[in-house]
Parts: C-alpha cells; structure tokens; sequence
C-alpha cells in the first residue's frame, strides 16, 4: 500500500465541476442568463486538473487507468469533458457546458465519494500488453461520446417540448435549435460506434486468440450495446429513428452502458497467473 | 467665459408627447438638417451641440454659455420649419444638467424608445455625433457625454433583458423558426397566401438572411407579382400539397374559409422528410392548417393567437426590466454628472424631483418613465 496524491487532484477537479454546474445553475435559473465564459473556464481548470490526477494514477499503475470501476468513471467523465470541450467551442454550445458539468460532476463526486471502488485494483488486467489496453481506452472513451450523445440528446428533447408546449421563457431560451442539436448528436452518435467498432475490433483480435482471456458477462454486455448503436446508427442513417425517439434511444443506450459497467466490472476475474490485485490507500 | 454660466441642455419633441403628424413636419431632411446646422453654428451662447434627428424624436443636445440661449434656438428652429412656436411649446421637452445627461443614456439605452429595447436608436444616437464630430460643433462637454453614453447603453443592454425576446408577431415567428432551424441561410419557406401579415412575415425573414422563398396564392399572378416583390419563385396553388415535403417552413395567410392544409398531407410530407423538421405559422383566420398537424412528430405549428400572446409577453418582460434598467442609468449619469458638472454651471444642476415639478415638460417625466 503507498498514499497516492492523484486523488487529491481529482477531488479538486470533481470540485470545480460541481462549482461550474451550481454556478451555471444560478446563473440560469436565478439571473436567467447563459452560462457562457465562467462555466467553460471553470471546466477547462477542472479537465487540467482531472488530468493531471488520471496522469498521475496513469503513471503509478504503468498504463491508462481504467482498473476499476473508480478509474472507469474518472476516465469516463474526462472523456466526456475533453469531447465538450472541442464541441462546445466549435458548435458554441455555452448550454452544453452546463450539462457536461453536471454529468462530470456527479460522475466524478459519486466515483471519489465511494471508497470500496478504488480499495482494490486488477493490476497487469492488460497482460502488459498495450493494444488491449488502447482496445480498453477506446472503449471508454466511447463512453464519453455516449455519454455527451445522451446529453444533447436530453436538449434535444427538452427544446421539442418547449416548442409544443409554448413554454418558451427562461431556461429554455438557452437551448441549441432543434436542428443543431440533431446534427451535433448524429455526428457524436457515428463517432461513438466507429470508436466503439475499433475497440472491439483491436479486441477480438486478442480475444480469438485467448478466449479465456475475457469474461462471458463482459463480452456480452459490451457486444450488445455495440449492437444497440450500431443499429440506432443504421436506422437514423435510414431516417427510420428519427427525432424525439432517436432521443429517448440514446438516453436509454447511455443509462444502460452505465448499468452495465457494474455488473462487468464485478464480473472481472483476474487471471491467476499473470495478474494480482492491488490496493489503493486513500489520500 | 466663466463655467458657471454654462448649462447642458437636450431640447425637442419625442414621441411620447408629439404625435407622428407633428414629428413628420418638426423632421429635418438631409439637406435642411445641414442648413440649419450652418444657422446653430452663429447662434450666439451656443458652444456645443448635437442633433439627434430620428422618425421618433428631434432633438438638440447643446452647451449654452447663456440663459437665452435655449429659448432662442427653439424660436430660430420653429422659424426654419415654419412651425407655430406655441404648437412647439405645447409638445416640447427639455432637460438641462443632470437631467439630460440620464435623458441621452436612457436615449441611447433603447428604453426611450417606442419600441422599448429597439437597437436601432444607438446607431442613430452615434451617427447624430459623427455628424457633430465632422462638423466640429463638440467640445469637451459633449464629447464626453456622447461617448459616454455608447458605453453605458452597451452596458444596459448586456446586463438587463431590454432587448430579449422579440415583441412583433413577424419577428417572434422568425425568432421561432430560428429556434428550430438555427441559421436561416438555407431555409426554404413557403408563403401560402397574400394577406399583409403574412407579407411582413416573409419580409422579417428576408432581413434574417432567408434566401430561400416561394410565394403561392389563390391567384397564380397574385403569386407571380408578390415573388417579383419578394426576388423569390412563385408555386401555383394546386401544387403545394404535393411539394410541401420541400419546404422547411410555411407561412400561411390566406383567407379561405376552411383549411387549406390538412393532418393528411403533412403527414404525407413528413414521411418523405422525417428527419427535417416542418414549421406552420398559421396566421389565417379562420386557421389555414388542420390543428390535427401538431400532433405529428418533428412538426410545430403556431397560429396568431400563439405568437401574439409570445410577443405581448416578451413586451411585458421588456418593461419590467426597464425599471432596472433604469435605476443603473441613474447611478450612471450620477457617476457621469459628477465628471460633466465641473465643466459647466453647478446652479444648473437641478435634482431630479425638483426639475420635474419646475418643468412639467421635461424628459424625467415622459409617459414611459416608471421610476
């Protein structure tokens, strides 16, 4: 056991993600303004810290730390973060940084506020060997795409329902154009299946070799939700899942990918003779 | 001379108290503007001046060296437009000092305005000081003031919602519309019928950029005069349910007794464009759209009733926040007054109150004012 500083910086960079979203959320609801500036300051401060943190866990266990399912969130969040921070600049999606603050932040605080998620690590989980942990990265990242869809894809609908309802005023006055949003969220949904197609395709490669290498659960889970995209992808792309269902599709995805991570994560065996646990002392 | 003896002054008729046949007679074309530009410029005592000359209002902004001075540009601008000077004195409006530096920032704000928020006037209001600029008719009085004034205005507009939300019902249609389809460049509107609101419409989205306009009407040479109009392509009227699939969105305003688009043939629409959204504004009465339409998916309809309750609510919204507006105008031309004043005469100075019971013809107490 050896005290780590990484989660002293991911603390902080949880921090600044909650200040951002409760700072956006004044703003919105109490002064009826855009967040715009502040909240995507205050998110690249914390994006630099959160990466400073996963640096240095990064460095401590030798490779990306996607471990356990702390790790997995972190890395989630920071996936999701460093997607917004290129769309929200490019599209100018000031709203969008109040949502990617709030989903870093509850999944940032949540992962550093439950101990037993990071009291045990599988080291050596990528056999030292760096294409399954880029198949891992990959994976995850797509999490963060996923995870960005689901939020566009929450705009999405709440800009429709402002628009039926005439409930124009306020919060709503804030949001993307229906139409925006509908292409921002198409060009994330095709980004997150080609990267999770390239994750399970750097994967299998290993995985026909070694089929004991991964567990049944996880195979199944991951290739499932693959499946789900990718056919929400065909039938956007065949304008058959289109608008308010499209949305709720991808919300469902996402919640799902979530769910799943739990029963994947404690599914995760370490293989007897070339991996060990390794446990984390909380700093 | 001493500076004691010298006032700030705004003088002239606005809107709120001299009705538009009156302003149309007090207005100065370009050509007499310069004229009388030439007759202030040997006004005696006048040592500064500005004049703000818009379809609302004419006023003069100016430095007197002289208690005269006032009441005698008033006589010599009344003489120019041959207007009865009682008339004049009946509809004026005047401020001096403090008074008319809060008048120019509240001016300048947009919160003077007709249309309360409108952003137009500080274009005019900088225009009206280029013009003094190039004429040299400003000193150190005015310049601060003017510029000043652009600055407060800006800082009003940024942090108060005077101009959020539009108050027309054109405008709120393609506020809307902006809404759904962001960027309006490649938007293909179709405008069903011939009716005036319906025209101000399609022109409110001609002046947001929409390039994409097709006219159709009862008339097939009705339709054909308005596209020459509009520079867009005209429809016949029996083709529209067929091609109402091309178009992103509708404008209807004919005035046919029953509707001319039904559930049906949006919904026939919809399924050749189900990832494009389709926008009806329904502005017909009776309706020209089937009710039934809003309930398809990736449709939105609003009728008159809808957009009218949006802009009187945006209106609504626009005069709370003048009130806040306002008081923030108040502690600036305090600030600014504190600045301005040494230059010119301190008895001048009237407190706002005090001014307003001396003068029942001053600015502080146009119709508008709320504080």
């Amino acid at each position: 056991m050896h005290s780590v500083p990484d989660r002293q910086w991911l603390w902080l960079a949880a921090a600044l993600y909650l200040t951002g979203f409760i700072l956006g959320t004044i703003r919105l609801f109490g002064e009826r303004k855009k967040s715009t500036g502040l909240t995507y300051g205050i998110v690249v401060v914390g994006f630099a810290l959160q990466t400073i943190g996963l640096n240095i866990r990064g460095m401590a266990v030798h490779g990306c730390p996607i471990g356990n399912l702390f790790e997995i969130f972190q890395f989630s969040a920071w996936s999701a973060t460093a997607l917004y921070l290129v769309i929200g600049a490019t599209f100018r999606l000031s709203l969008l940084g109040y949502f990617t603050a709030c989903l870093a932040a509850v999944l940032t605080v949540v992962s550093l506020s439950v101990p037993s998620w990071d009291a045990v690590r599988a080291v050596n989980v990528f056999h030292g060997n760096h294409w399954i942990e880029f198949h891992a990265a990959l994976a995850l990242f797509s999490y963060g795409v996923f995870g960005l869809l689901a939020l566009t894809s929450i705009m999405y609908l709440m800009q429709v329902h402002s628009l039926k309802s005439q409930h124009l005023q306020g919060f709503f006055s804030f949001l993307p154009s229906v139409l925006d949003l509908d292409h921002i969220s198409l060009r994330l949904l095709t980004a997150g299946v080609v990267l999770m197609t390239a994750s399970l395709i750097v994967g299998s490669i290993y995985w026909v070799q070694d089929t004991e290498m991964v567990n049944l659960t996880k195979l199944f889970m991951t290739a499932g939700l693959w499946v789900a995209y990718l056919a929400v992808f065909g039938l956007r792309m065949k304008s058959f899942l289109v608008a308010k269902r499209l949305a709720w599709a991808c919300i469902a995805l996402f919640a799902l990918a979530v769910i799943s991570l739990w029963p994947v994560n404690s599914s995760r065996k370490p293989l007897p003779e070339k991996s060990a646990t390794h446990a984390f002392q909380h700093s | 001379m001493s500076t004691q003896n010298r006032t700030l002054f705004v003088v002239g008729a606005t809107h709120h108290r001299t009705p538009l046949e009156l302003r149309e007679k007090l207005a100065l074309t370009p050509d007499k503007l310069s004229q009388f530009w030439a007759a202030l410029a040997k006004l005696r005592g006048l040592s500064e001046f500005a004049v703000l000359n818009t379809c609302n209002r004419i006023e003069f902004y100016g430095v007197s060296e002289d208690a005269s001075t006032i009441a005698e540009l008033q006589e010599r601008f009344c003489e120019f437009q041959g207007f009865s000077a009682d008339e004049f004195e009946r509809v004026r409006q005047q401020s001096v000092g403090q008074e008319a530096v809060r008048h120019l920032l509240e001016v300048s704000s947009g919160i003077d305005s007709q249309m309360i928020g409108e952003t137009e006037i500080l274009g005019q209001v900088k225009d009206a000081y280029a013009e003094a600029q190039t004429r040299q008719s400003v000193g150190p009085i005015l310049n601060r003031l003017f510029q000043k004034s652009f600055q407060h205005a800006k800082y009003v507009r940024t942090n108060t919602a005077i101009t959020e939300g539009q108050i027309s019902v054109a405008n709120v249609a393609v506020d809307l519309a902006q809404k759904i389809f962001g960027q309006l460049e490649k938007t293909k509107i179709l405008l069903l019928g011939a009716g005036e609101i319906g025209e101000k419409t399609a022109k409110a989205f001609q002046s947001r950029g929409a390039a994409g306009l097709t006219v159709s009407s009862r008339t097939l040479e009705r339709a054909m005069g308005l596209a020459r109009e509009f520079g867009a392509a005209a429809l016949p009227f029996e083709h529209v349910a067929n091609r109402l699939s091309d178009y992103d969105v509708v404008v209807c305003s004919t005035s046919a007794p029953h509707a001319v688009i039904t559930a049906g043939d949006v919904s026939a629409a919809m399924k050749k464009r189900r990832a494009q959204p389709l926008f009806f504004i329904d502005l017909a009465l009776p309706r020209d759209v089937d009710p039934a339409v809003a309930n398809l998916e990736n449709v939105f309809i609003y009728n008159l009733d809808d957009l009218a309750r949006i802009a009187e609510e945006n209106r609504a919204a626009r005069e709370n926040e003048v009130r806040r507006a306002r008081e923030i105008l108040k502690e600036k031309s305090e600030a600014l007054w504190k600045q301005i004043g040494g230059l010119v005469a301190g008895s001048a100075v009237a407190p706002r109150a005090a001014a307003a019971q001396e003068n029942p013809l001053s600015f502080g107490l146009s119709p508008n004012a709320k504080s």
